[in-house]
């Protein structure tokens, strides 16, 4: 489904931001990327979908689909966008067009992917806004970004992304700015999801805790290099490289005093 | 003051402006060449702010300087919103030298007067409204250029964006409907703005003697001819310039009541 092959992405000054990475996502897998902020992590999920911004460069070879997202050109690039690989963004208020309805944002790669329109458009829209258990669709479907909580953002956002049924759905810290009750509802939304449509996902996160509730084999991040690959459980009761060790004795730190003011 | 009496106060000015112009397409009170009053007529009786040096009527002028007026802020608006939009989209979407270059450009275009650029022209084509216009709404265009490029890389850089390309949205698609509608809000305080400045720049061209030529009024070729007699005929002088200000001001309000309403719709 995609590979990443000693992936080195640099910037004007030839300084690697990430270094020889690599790693590869099975058709319906779930693989989590861990890394603290500036650990490479988010600029990996660009080079995957072929966005990196202006002035960075990518060497190695990334395969999505029958792509090679490195090298191709972007009219080939946008062929795969949409309809093999689709995103969900940290901060849900910038992921949305802050002058148009939810509704129309979710319609507008519908359109372009499944070919509706008019009254079968209309009707995909609130499917997809249903699939993502918002009720009150109409309501939704025509309130503008600022009108809506984090957390409905944040499932329109979902609904927009899974609405083409992409093969494969990178999601960058799609918690992080959410309040931690909503955290959990968002996160049980996309386990199910991805479940159901047999996606893919790329979870990125800093989280330690928020990786183990859905990702499968996770890589560790640091300063642009992979220090640790295994199984989230394996990593969670082995970590084997001394930074994934501070990650875990730290989440497990903050339980324990948590823990410790709740009884 | 709120925004809304911002907004309110300076429509309204703008208003009675654009009002007394179109009143003055169906009604004059005297022809624009009726000297039949008398030169420097005091105010009242048939003439209501007197005549002027020439003995032609001054509100029949001061209305024909209105249409001159309104009609440099929208001709003015018009050449420098479309050049402006266009050629900031350009730059908007240029990366690396292209976008240097044009940064460049731009500042060198945005520091040469607009007056010394009007002169330019019309040394090469002559003075007529129409240049005035083209010199303005030039001068415009490179401001509003650089405004543009400023607020497109801000909106190209937010994730909707991004969602967008990675839904497979084509880019002209991404400019209509996503691009354009984000920047228009910040765009139209401008424009307004904008209009208010082109007033005055027209009424100082024609003061030089570089916008409209005679016989037709321009509020600032009638503040030039009033300039001789303004201690024994101050009405020739005081008219125009309230105009002026009325329109201009009128502007002004408009602009900074659009913009205190975009400002907190961001909020």
């Amino acid at each position: 489904m995609l590979t990443v092959d000693s992936l080195t992405i640099r910037d004007q000054a030839g300084r690697a931001l990430v270094e020889d990475v690599s790693f590869s996502v099975a058709p319906g897998d779930r693989v989590g990327l861990i890394g603290e902020s500036g650990s490479g992590k988010s600029l990996t999920a660009l080079a995957v979908i072929g966005l990196l911004p202006p002035g960075l460069t990518a060497t190695g070879e990334i395969r999505l689909g029958d792509a090679y997202m490195v090298r191709a050109t972007e009219k080939l690039r946008t062929r795969v966008r949409g309809k093999v690989v689709a995103t969900v963004f940290q901060e849900p208020l910038t992921a949305l067009d802050p002058l148009m309805p939810a509704g129309r944002q979710i319609a507008e790669p519908i359109r372009r992917f499944r070919g509706l329109r008019g009254t079968a458009l209309r009707d995909a829209v609130h499917a997809a806004l249903d699939e993502v258990r918002l009720t009150d669709t109409d309501r939704i479907a025509r309130s503008y970004p600022h009108e809506l909580s984090g957390g409905q953002r944040q499932r329109v956002a979902i609904a927009m992304a899974l609405a083409c049924r992409p093969q494969l759905l990178v999601a960058d810290e799609p918690t992080t700015a959410l309040d931690v009750t909503v955290q959990a509802e968002i996160l049980d939304l996309l386990d199910r999801l991805v479940d159901t449509h047999g996606t893919a996902l790329l979870f990125i996160t800093h989280d330690l805790p928020v990786a183990a509730r859905v990702a499968r084999h996770t890589h560790v991040l640091r300063e642009g290099r992979i220090v640790e690959s295994a199984p989230i459980a394996d990593l969670l009761a082995r970590p084997a490289h001394p930074y994934t060790r501070t990650l875990v004795d730290s989440a497990r730190r903050f339980d324990a005093a948590l823990g410790r003011h709740l009884s | 003051m709120s925004k809304r009496l911002h907004l309110y106060i300076g429509l309204v000015l703008v208003l009675i402006v654009a009002g007394a112009v179109l009143v003055s397409y169906l009604w004059l009170p005297f022809a624009p060449d009726d000297t039949s009053g008398g030169r420097l007529a005091p105010p009242g009786g048939d003439h209501l702010l007197g005549t002027d040096k020439l003995g032609r009527d001054l509100l029949t002028q001061l209305l024909i300087g209105g249409r001159i007026a309104l009609g440099t802020a929208l001709g003015a608006v018009a050449v420098g919103g479309v050049l402006g939009l266009s050629a900031g989209l350009l730059a908007g979407f240029a990366t690396r030298w292209l976008d240097d270059a044009a940064a460049v450009v731009l500042d060198i275009l945005i520091a040469f007067p607009t007056l010394l650029l009007a002169m330019l022209i019309v040394a090469g084509s002559g003075a007529s409204l129409g240049t005035a216009i083209l010199a303005i709404g030039l001068a415009m265009a490179a401001i509003v250029a650089r405004l543009v490029r400023v607020l497109v890389k801000q909106v190209l850089g937010r994730d909707f964006i991004t969602a967008a390309r990675v839904a497979g949205v084509s880019w002209p698609r991404i400019v209509l409907s996503h691009v354009l509608p984000n920047i228009a809000p910040v765009l139209l305080v401008n424009l307004a703005l904008q209009a208010g400045l082109a007033v005055l720049a027209e009424a100082s061209l024609s003061y030089l003697g570089l916008g409209t030529p005679p016989p037709n009024a321009s509020w600032g070729r009638m503040l030039f001819e009033a300039q001789a007699t303004v201690l024994t005929s101050p009405v020739a002088a005081i008219a125009p310039g309230l105009a002026l200000v009325t329109l201009v001001i009128g502007m002004n309000l408009t602009a900074d009541g659009l913009r205190l309403g975009v400002s907190d719709a961001d909020r």
